[in-house]
């Protein structure tokens, strides 16, 4: 009955898992090194981390004000998600009329609403919130929305033949019912936030991961900027992790009841 | 003087647009009473039980449980065809959702699931999930949600048709042990002939699409009834009797 895989098995996957960054990162350093580019213009993987631990102090101190405004733009998107995917469940017309709204959100690139914001509201933290929160909260939303939608309908009928309203429905039934696929919505949406925090801050700060990339690339320093850029990756593969980690924590149910089906 | 029946179907008519499923199908249980309704697979049994329960509004004809017609206040417990334990619910847990449905606090309703599991026989069982049981735990697990309500009467749609036969007999036997001491009014639903001889009183059998009711035969065999009582020369008769009218 218990099929999670043993402790062996899964050193094995990470190894399997590591093997692509290692070739990667082993071929760049070939190139890097025998190839016909200077170092300045394409640094080594080497060079890269050498250098990146040298200003550690300066990367650290950008890390920080960028990871307040992912987490709470995320934050508010996900409340914000979960406020408005339980308004639109609640009322199926007032669907058809926000969602083209939502859709539209979407299609407003970043780089050119990112200076817009600054005008409106400045160079503070808000502005920088409201871009992540703009750009992480519709895969949230839309995944809630499709969430509710497996919900069973057998189970419906059964739950309103015992007399359950609306509130009970949703609380015993649809919400559950919706968590692997809000799950997907929030591992997807999570990527997008490092980087909408970068752009956000591109378009005017006074500190962060864009304020250090753009000292370090007006100074040609191309080992600086690839060194902001690996802890950029790094980061958004953290986030990405630690979700999957929440999810495992709120339903252990799920990977299990997924093997068993196989 | 004859109690009246504790569930009534009366001449009900219903179509899907212009596709007559179910063609004034009249129906009765008496309190206390095992029947069951055969027909061949996509006939429009579900479809029967979708008006009884509600999901579905007739065309025309009537439908009453214990004497009440209006749809969200008949009584009955209902096990709907298929799997429909929730996977993030423990057993007990999932035995408790149509009593928290129903208004009742996640505590008393856990605390009646858990006592329903233990005379059941599935204490040990209450506190696994779904997916870490066999086919024919997860349907014993369903029974004891739909019964967990207190109602008398059970409307039970084909609960042994994804079985392998070894398992349908014990969950076919388990199930009808517990009748013999709570006597609930059973509609079941199955198009499994033999299965409907073994545990009914009286049965059904239907033509398919539409749906009406061929013949209502009685199944005059002793209670309490065992599996090998299928195998006999009455019963025999019997089967032969509904596979006639089912070919009609």
């Amino acid at each position: 009955m218990d099929q999670r895989p043993t402790w062996a098995a899964r050193i094995v996957q990470a190894l399997v898992a590591g093997t692509g960054v290692a070739v990667f990162v082993a071929a760049w350093q070939a190139y890097a090194v025998l190839g016909p580019l200077e170092p300045d213009v394409l640094p080594s993987p080497a060079r890269i981390a050498e250098a990146g631990w040298a200003d550690r102090e300066s990367l650290a101190r950008n890390i920080w004000p960028t990871m307040v405004e992912v987490g709470l733009g995320f934050g508010v998107a996900v409340l914000a998600a979960f406020v408005v995917s339980v308004l639109l469940d609640r009322w199926r017309p007032a669907r058809r009329a926000v969602l083209p709204l939502l859709i539209g959100s979407q299609t407003v690139p970043i780089i050119v609403l990112a200076p817009l914001v600054v005008i409106w509201f400045g160079f503070g933290l808000g502005p920088k919130v409201a871009i992540v929160a703009l750009v992480t909260f519709f895969p949230v939303v839309v995944a809630l929305l499709d969430g509710y939608a497996t919900t069973d309908r057998t189970l419906t009928t059964l739950l309103e033949t015992v007399g359950a309203g609306w509130w009970r429905r949703f609380r015993l039934l649809r919400l559950p019912s919706a968590l692997p696929v809000f799950f997907t919505g929030v591992r997807v949406s999570v990527t997008y936030a490092v980087v909408a925090a970068v752009f956000a801050e591109y378009a005017g700060a006074e500190s962060g991961l864009a304020v250090y990339l753009r000292a370090a690339q007006s100074s040609r320093r191309t080992d600086l900027v690839l060194a902001a850029v690996v802890v950029i990756s790094v980061v958004s593969v953290a986030l990405y992790v630690s979700t999957v980690l929440l999810q495992r924590r709120v339903m252990p149910w799920y990977a299990d009841s997924r093997r068993s089906q196989r | 003087m004859t109690p009246p029946p504790r569930v009534a179907v009366r001449d009900l008519r219903f179509a899907f647009g212009s596709r007559l499923v179910l063609d004034g199908v009249t129906v009765d249980v008496m309190p206390g009473e095992f029947v069951s309704v055969v027909a061949a697979s996509g006939a429009g049994k579900s479809t029967m039980f979708g008006v009884l329960t509600g999901a579905l509004t007739a065309s025309s004809g009537t439908v009453s449980i214990d004497g009440t017609v209006g749809v969200g206040d008949r009584p009955f417990g209902w096990l709907p065809q298929g799997d429909t334990l929730v996977p993030w619910r423990t057993v007990e847990r999932n035995v408790a959702l149509g009593l928290e449905a129903s208004g009742q606090s996640a505590r008393t309703a856990r605390t009646h699931a858990r006592r329903l599991l233990a005379e059941f026989g599935l204490a040990d069982v209450g506190g696994a999930h779904p997916h870490q049981l066999s086919g024919g735990m997860r349907q014993r697990v369903g029974f004891a949600r739909t019964v967990a309500l207190g109602r008398d009467t059970l409307l039970l749609d084909e609960p042994f048709g994804a079985l392998d036969a070894l398992t349908r007999t014990d969950l076919q036997m388990w199930l009808l042990r517990l009748w013999e001491q709570r006597r609930w009014t059973i509609l079941l639903i199955t198009h499994d002939i033999r299965e409907a001889v073994l545990m009914s009183d009286r049965v059904y059998v239907m033509s398919a699409r539409p749906m009406a009711v061929t013949a209502c035969v009685t199944v005059d065999l002793d209670r309490p009834r065992t599996p090998d009582m299928v195998l006999g020369r009455d019963a025999a008769a019997i089967e032969a009797q509904i596979l006639a009218a089912l070919r009609e």
